[in-house]
């Protein structure tokens, strides 16, 4: 699937919170919770984002022309995103990730999470994730 | 005993709907909200009276010069100083201890001295004090804390040596709500020949505090934690720091003649405010000194450790709570955390019913090492909460730590 295809069916999916915001965090809890585990090893100070309360770790691969990321948090809210954020960017080709606009945060209603005021290390996770990919970009 | 619904009608702002629910404000540690009194004086500043003070023949700086003197003599009162130039206006507590630790270091201060400081201070009592040890080989100090997480005062006395020379220290801590026991501090520091400095950033919103009283050094604090508006605090000295301690920042406003070769600096408190200073925010300041000074500060006292203790108790009666810092005795704050949750989830979710709190280190990483924990939620009362709110608060604490388990 595309980035465009995978923002939309995350758009599809929380349409059916509506306004149930209670529904809404607990399927990103959910997700957070469900968010394949990093390696150990990948949790090391360089793939370490610091955001000034919540902790993020990304770890980039590159197989056959496409990025792979895994990452955690040690916040379960930050996580859920984070999650999101793998599941839209992961397993794409470095192009598509340095155009992504991420636009399908604001149409889910999370756009406040992405805000640099939030001191949850999500900004710099995922321009940490667009550096990856123009690193990888020939 | 004091009227909140009165009080709560000067406060515009607490009318507001965050997230479709009302506003609850626990944030009031970071900073308090205005009422309209503050808020009218300094309009009425800008209205009516702005002009440049001091040395100015026209009717508005006159009127400018007195409202800005005026707010000196209001808060000298409150504090209980007889000299009202012995406060300094400063754009807060941070630079007020800037100013003392730099013009420390150019008189009492010699390289290899040490400092002593506390595990719970504050970064910004912290920092000022490390640049100059730092530069100078100097060393910081730290009383402990004790297993209620108090200062350890029996380990204080220990710490100090010849080469100590000063002690800074929180009056309350801002993370815990724990107060220092300064009485005792003072004479333990007195024997002993140390400068005393006390943060009162924490302390002077919430309890009364008497400069004569207390032989405190130096004291400071900020406006906009007491009701005022942000960019302006005090820098209280004694009457021998206020003729001796070097400056460390000059400029217009704080000169009897200058000439290229030689300044004479002015007497008592113009030789530390150059520049032309936060006219507004003094006046602001002021008037939030008199806006405390009708209810007063211990009925302020009462009511906030009535709903300490009321939080407290409500909060042990969760067995997924972990409270820091529980006493009886308490300034404005508490702090504590959901079992195997991170702070920020807490706060990000609370804020969802419209509660507003403080998530995270509230710039005390030392405290939280010796914790070790990253962080901490923060509930920090002003006079305008109510047990409702309270009560509101843990109904909805509740569904967060259903959500997050």
């Amino acid at each position: 699937m595309t980035i465009n295809e995978i923002e939309n069916e995350i758009i599809e999916e929380f349409e059916l919170f509506g306004d149930d915001w209670e529904g809404k965090y607990e399927h990103i809890i959910d997700l957070g919770k469900n968010l394949p585990i990093i390696k150990p090893e990948y949790k090391t100070e360089n793939n370490l984002i610091k955001g000034c309360q919540s902790k993020v770790w990304l770890h980039t691969d590159f197989e056959n022309g496409k990025l792979i990321y895994t990452a955690d948090s040690d916040a379960i809210i930050t996580k859920g995103i984070v999650a999101l954020m793998v599941r839209v960017l992961s397993n794409q080709p470095p192009k598509a990730i340095i155009n992504a606009e991420l636009n399908f945060m604001k149409t889910i209603g999370l756009m406040e999470h992405l805000s640099p005021t939030r001191a949850n290390g999500l900004v710099s996770m995922i321009n940490r994730m667009k550096q990856d990919a123009i690193k990888f970009n020939t | 005993m004091i009227d909140v619904l009165n009080i709560r009608n000067q406060f515009p702002i607490l009318n507001q709907k965050i997230n479709a629910n009302t506003l609850i404000y626990f944030d009031n540690g970071a900073t308090v909200q205005k009422p309209l009194s503050v808020i009218n004086a300094i309009n009425n500043y800008y209205t009516h009276s702005n002009a440049n003070i001091h040395r100015g023949v026209h009717t508005l700086s006159r009127i400018a010069s007195e409202l800005y003197e005026n707010s000196r003599t209001t808060i000298a009162h409150f504090f209980n100083v007889s000299n009202a130039q012995q406060l300094i206006f400063t754009s807060g507590t941070t630079e007020s201890i800037n100013l003392i630790a730099q013009g420390l270091s150019k008189s009492i201060l010699t390289e290899g001295d040490e400092i002593i400081l506390s595990q719970y201070e504050h970064h910004s009592n912290i920092l000022p004090w490390q640049l100059w040890a730092q530069e100078n080989n100097g060393h910081l100090k730290v009383i402990p804390l004790n297993s209620n997480q108090e200062l350890d005062l029996e380990k204080f006395e220990t710490l100090i040596t010849k080469k100590t020379k000063i002690i800074s220290i929180a009056h309350v801590s801002n993370t815990l709500g724990v107060i220092s026991n300064i009485e005792k501090i003072i004479k333990i520091a007195k024997k002993h020949n140390l400068v005393i400095v006390l943060d009162g950033a924490q302390s002077a919103p919430h309890m009364q505090i008497d400069l004569q009283k207390l032989e405190v050094d130096f004291f400071v604090c900020s406006a906009h934690k007491m009701y005022g508006p942000t960019g302006v605090g005090i820098l209280y000295m004694n009457e021998y720091w206020l003729n001796n301690l070097p400056i460390s920042k000059t400029g217009g406003g704080t000169i009897k003649s200058v000439t290229f070769n030689e300044t004479i600096y002015a007497e008592g408190a113009l030789r530390f405010e150059p520049g032309t200073p936060n006219i507004s925010g003094v006046i602001g300041f002021g008037a939030a000194v008199n806006f405390i000074n009708e209810i007063k500060i211990e009925n302020i006292y009462k009511h906030e450790l009535e709903l300490i203790n009321y939080i407290q108790n409500k909060l042990l009666e969760l067995p997924e709570v972990v409270l820091y810092g529980v006493s009886n005795v308490k300034a404005g704050v508490i702090s504590f955390n959901i079992k195997n949750n991170h702070p920020f989830d807490v706060g990000t979710l609370l804020d969802k019913y419209g509660i507003a709190v403080r998530t995270g280190h509230h710039c005390t990483q030392p405290l939280m090492q010796f914790l070790q924990i990253p962080g901490t939620v923060r509930v920090s009362f002003a006079v305008y909460n109510t047990k409702q709110e309270i009560d509101f608060f843990i109904e909805k604490l509740k569904k967060v730590i259903l959500m997050l388990s």
